[in-house]
């Protein structure tokens, strides 16, 4: 046996499970140890394959992993309950550096599953000393898609949130229209110096990016997470380059200076 | 050092290096070709000199070994993962000199990019390396354009066919005494390496970003099947994909393997919930030539093509990555008016 395989998966115990929507749960591992939100887990189901899980919460001894149920692996984690066991691979990634993000204006646009990478840095803007100058634009397909409902209601108190649905039944009181709808009114005084996080669908985040960049955002201040294709989290297996760039190495999260110029 | 030895001296070195290591070879395959009565020649294990087919070009190259098309990593069990055994035997692989340098390029991927592979790692040690020596340039080989022609070192010794002899240049003591007890003839020896290709590429030194809608592309979308093959003859592709195989007789036991991919074939790119990119295979061609000739230098500082030119023999559409390498560069010249390499 290889000492230290990184190919080897570890056990973890689900710790509770969050049901959000039917097709998308959060799993609560069992984990202690370095990582960052926007990092990623290779969850491995023996005989099934493995899937790249981006972190989306993180705690003394847990991360919490949101799951959407849309394939082989996928369905069979969510035949699992809590006390059982899934095997990890990772932290795999760069991740957000949420310092950049401690200080000053900030806006989080974020689309879907989006959300889940993205979790751990809105949590860690919410509890910054200026809580009010940091903006969330938070997309969902419709109010019942909606992800992370209590962190949602929370989120409202503690910092300017946007909650909207790019649709909804007749009678919906919320927001509804696309994320980059709000862009444009989010009240940024300093923009230059204003920083950015965009993450969702691919459609998306050109929009959002276009939207910033329009309102006067400075590329070097906008921030992307990539999500791709990854057989390995390691390098080799090459699924996930785009040019010279692994996502899953030099990413997933790049600057958009970096990323506006990887063209698939 | 260098020697000249008979055939038979030349045979009984190979002989007693087959007992101290496996010897990984080109082997001519009579009849086992992709039509009727057409050989091919591929990597195998050989005991003797004669099985080693030293004239032809090899189809496929040496990689299997290195990087076996289907391997399996782990054996699961209800709750043991356990690392595949590998055979840790030493092994010798007779290649040519735009293969010594795409052993580089593999090493790039697996030992350096962030991560050592274990697997690849484990196996590559036990990897040395006899050269054969190119008198003359095969078709469509263009090693000279990338800079893969000469290899001067990383080998233990060198071969040469010269009528009834063999001349080595010698560069392990241990081969050498084994080269002495043949009566071999000591002589100043450097290995044959080509200097003119009748194929002549000029790769772009820049590409800009426009090159990516570029209209040249199209005429791979037309002419392209997306069969893969060019990747599996490929000496520097490395991309594969995990499977997990679980036994018929007994479901909870099973194993995860890597089989190669290929970035030419449909499902490389599939994320969960039904995303794709590039599907079309002109945008596949862009990806796969730009990262040979462009990307992979941005990375590691040099070209990945080795210019061996198995792609071109491959093709079952008649694609020549040659002829492509040339069309991006008039097509970057084009749209920058001047730079080349």
């Amino acid at each position: 046996m290889t000492a230290n395989n990184p190919y080897v998966p570890f056990p973890s115990k689900i710790k509770e499970i969050i049901k959000h929507t039917e097709k998308e749960w959060t799993f609560r591992m069992q984990y202690t140890g370095d990582v960052k939100p926007g990092q990623f887990y290779e969850v491995s189901v023996p005989k099934y394959g493995e899937a790249p899980i981006s972190v989306s919460g993180i705690g003394e001894d847990f991360v919490d992993l949101t799951i959407r149920r849309v394939g082989r692996v996928t369905d069979e984690v969510f035949k699992l309950n809590a006390g059982d066991t899934i095997l990890l691979r990772g932290p795999y990634g760069n991740g957000f550096d949420t310092s950049l993000y401690a200080n000053g204006e900030v806006i989080v646009v974020a689309g879907g599953t989006g959300v889940s990478p993205v979790r751990g840095v809105i949590e860690a803007l919410a509890h910054t000393a200026d809580a009010k100058d940091k903006h969330v634009i938070v997309g969902f397909k419709s109010p019942g898609d909606m992800l992370f409902r209590d962190d949602l209601k929370r989120w409202a108190d503690q910092l300017d949130l946007i909650l909207t649905v790019d649709g909804a039944p007749e009678g919906y009181e919320g927001n509804i229209g696309l994320v980059t709808k709000y862009i444009p009114d989010v009240p940024i005084r300093d923009v230059k110096n204003a920083q950015a996080v965009v993450v969702g669908p691919p459609a998306m985040m050109r929009f959002s990016v276009m939207g910033l960049l329009q309102k006067g955002f400075e590329e070097k201040n906008i921030w992307v997470s990539q999500e791709r294709k990854m057989c390995c989290g390691l390098g080799k297996c090459g699924h996930c380059r785009i040019g010279s760039t692994y996502v899953c190495l030099d990413g997933p999260v790049f600057n958009y200076v970096d990323s506006k110029d990887m063209i698939d | 050092m260098g020697y000249v030895i008979s055939r038979t001296g030349f045979e009984s070195v190979i002989e007693k290096l087959g007992q101290q290591y496996r010897l990984y070879a080109p082997v001519r395959k009579v009849g086992e070709g992709r039509y009727t009565d057409v050989d091919v020649v591929r990597y195998d294990f050989v005991t003797k000199f004669d099985e080693i087919e030293l004239e032809a070009k090899s189809d496929y190259a040496f990689k299997e070994l290195l990087t076996p098309l289907s391997q399996t990593l782990f054996f699961f069990t209800e709750n043991e993962v356990k690392e595949a055994d590998f055979d840790d035997r030493d092994v010798i692989i007779f290649l040519r000199s735009c293969d010594m340098h795409a052993v580089k390029r593999l090493d790039a991927i697996y030992l350096e990019n962030k991560f050592a592979d274990p697997f690849y790692e484990r196996i590559r040690k036990r990897v040395k390396f006899a050269l054969i020596g190119c008198a003359h340039s095969y078709e469509d080989c263009f090693c000279v354009d990338m800079g893969t022609n000469r290899t001067t070192e990383g080998y233990l010794f060198s071969i040469d066919v010269a009528g009834d002899e063999i001349k080595s240049d010698v560069a392990c003591p241990d081969v050498a005494a084994l080269f002495e007890a043949a009566d071999a003839k000591a002589e100043e020896v450097v290995p044959a390496y080509v200097t003119e290709n009748e194929v002549r590429v000029t790769v772009p030194e820049k590409v800009p970003n426009e090159i990516y809608k570029h209209g040249m592309w199209d005429e791979y979308t037309a002419r392209c099947i997306n069969c893969g093959r060019c990747n599996f003859v490929c000496p520097t592709c490395t991309c594969y994909t995990m499977q997990d195989v679980f036994y018929t007789d007994n479901g909870k036991v099973g194993e995860r393997r890597r089989v190669g991919a290929s970035c030419m074939v449909d499902g490389y790119t599939n994320v969960a919930g039904g995303g794709q990119y590039r599907r079309t295979n002109g945008e596949r061609m862009r990806f796969k030539v730009l990262h040979k000739v462009y990307d992979f230098r941005k990375r590691f500082g040099y070209d990945m093509c080795v210019g061996c030119g198995r792609c071109d023999m491959v093709c079952p559409e008649y694609i020549s990555f040659a002829n492509c390498i040339n069309k991006l560069n008039d097509a970057v010249n084009e749209l920058e008016g001047g730079a080349s390499k």
